[in-house]
């Protein structure tokens, strides 16, 4: 067993059991910060698996402002932590049984295909090719992503203002004109 | 040499399954969104690794556009979680019962 493999085998255990741990809190705020180890294991995957450029943006964009967003968001929420999240077998049973279902076919299709024993070769795309490959190939799918973004923004402002300030607004000029 | 091509995709899978447990078994929308993010973890894992195994970019070119995506989706959902806790004043989704009369 190679250095690489004894590294993702590791990484694989660390990101299974935050992910696991994260699943499993009462406290959102827990789950997030459990969470972020996960991501950050996911990036480190990342980097052995040759994608350096993708682990940084792994950093920066899932483990930095995607959790960081969630912190705000239950923050501003004041959520009661006891959200009646006890562990009823009513729920976690089936969702285990559902899921070890999807687990097990899944399983069984990855080893039963012939070419999933091939080993993974250690290589590296280096950020400039990737964004090179990007660019010549894909440059539209990029702008794509970028009105995407662009939509995601509106939608979250329009979303969140809400409509009672909206409404109290109007009605206070409502009030105000006669 | 790294370890095979089935272990990374079974990590993979297990990953998503969490993701999906999650999903079914909380009673949380934020918890809810935290198990969309980890399947979409999970299927990045996936495009990385088949990137690895046929040497080809398209993998990596897919992840940069589920990044993109998880990052509006969970913008747009967070957003919406706040709007519908303004309104009942819980993160619960059985409490989003308004249009019952």
């Amino acid at each position: 067993m190679s250095l690489y493999a004894v590294i993702f085998y590791l990484l694989a255990a660390l990101i299974l059991a935050a992910t696991g741990l994260a699943i499993t809190r009462k406290n959102p705020v827990h789950a997030v910060v459990f969470l972020v180890f996960s991501f950050l294991g996911s990036a480190m995957l990342f980097f052995l698996l040759g994608a350096p450029f993708l682990a940084a943006l792994e950093v920066i964009i899932y483990a930095g402002a995607i959790m960081i967003l969630f912190l705000f968001v239950i923050m501003m929420l004041r959520v009661d932590v006891a959200d009646r999240i006890g562990l009823s077998v009513g729920r976690w049973v089936p969702a285990i049984v559902f899921g070890g279902l999807f687990l097990a076919l899944s399983a069984l299709t990855v080893f039963r295909n012939s070419g999933s024993a091939a080993m993974l070769k250690a290589a590296m795309a280096t950020p400039r090719g990737f964004g090179r490959y990007i660019f010549e190939r894909y440059w539209l799918a990029v702008e794509i992503i970028s009105v995407l973004l662009l939509l995601g923004l509106l939608a979250a402002v329009l979303v969140g203002r809400g409509r009672d300030e909206k409404a109290k607004s109007s009605g206070d000029k409502r009030g105000e004109e006669p | 040499m790294i370890v095979p091509f089935s272990h990374v995709f079974m990590l993979a899978g297990a990953l998503f399954f969490l993701g999906l447990v999650c999903i079914f078994a909380r009673r949380n929308l934020i918890m809810t969104l935290i198990g969309i993010e980890i399947m979409m973890n999970a299927a990045a894992i996936a495009f990385v690794a088949s990137a690895a195994h046929w040497h080809r970019l398209e993998g990596q070119a897919f992840v940069l556009f589920i990044i993109g995506v998880a990052a509006t989706e969970v913008a747009v959902g967070l957003a919406l979680v706040v709007a519908a806790h303004r309104r009942t004043g819980s993160v619960d989704p059985d409490r989003y019962d308004v249009l019952k009369w």
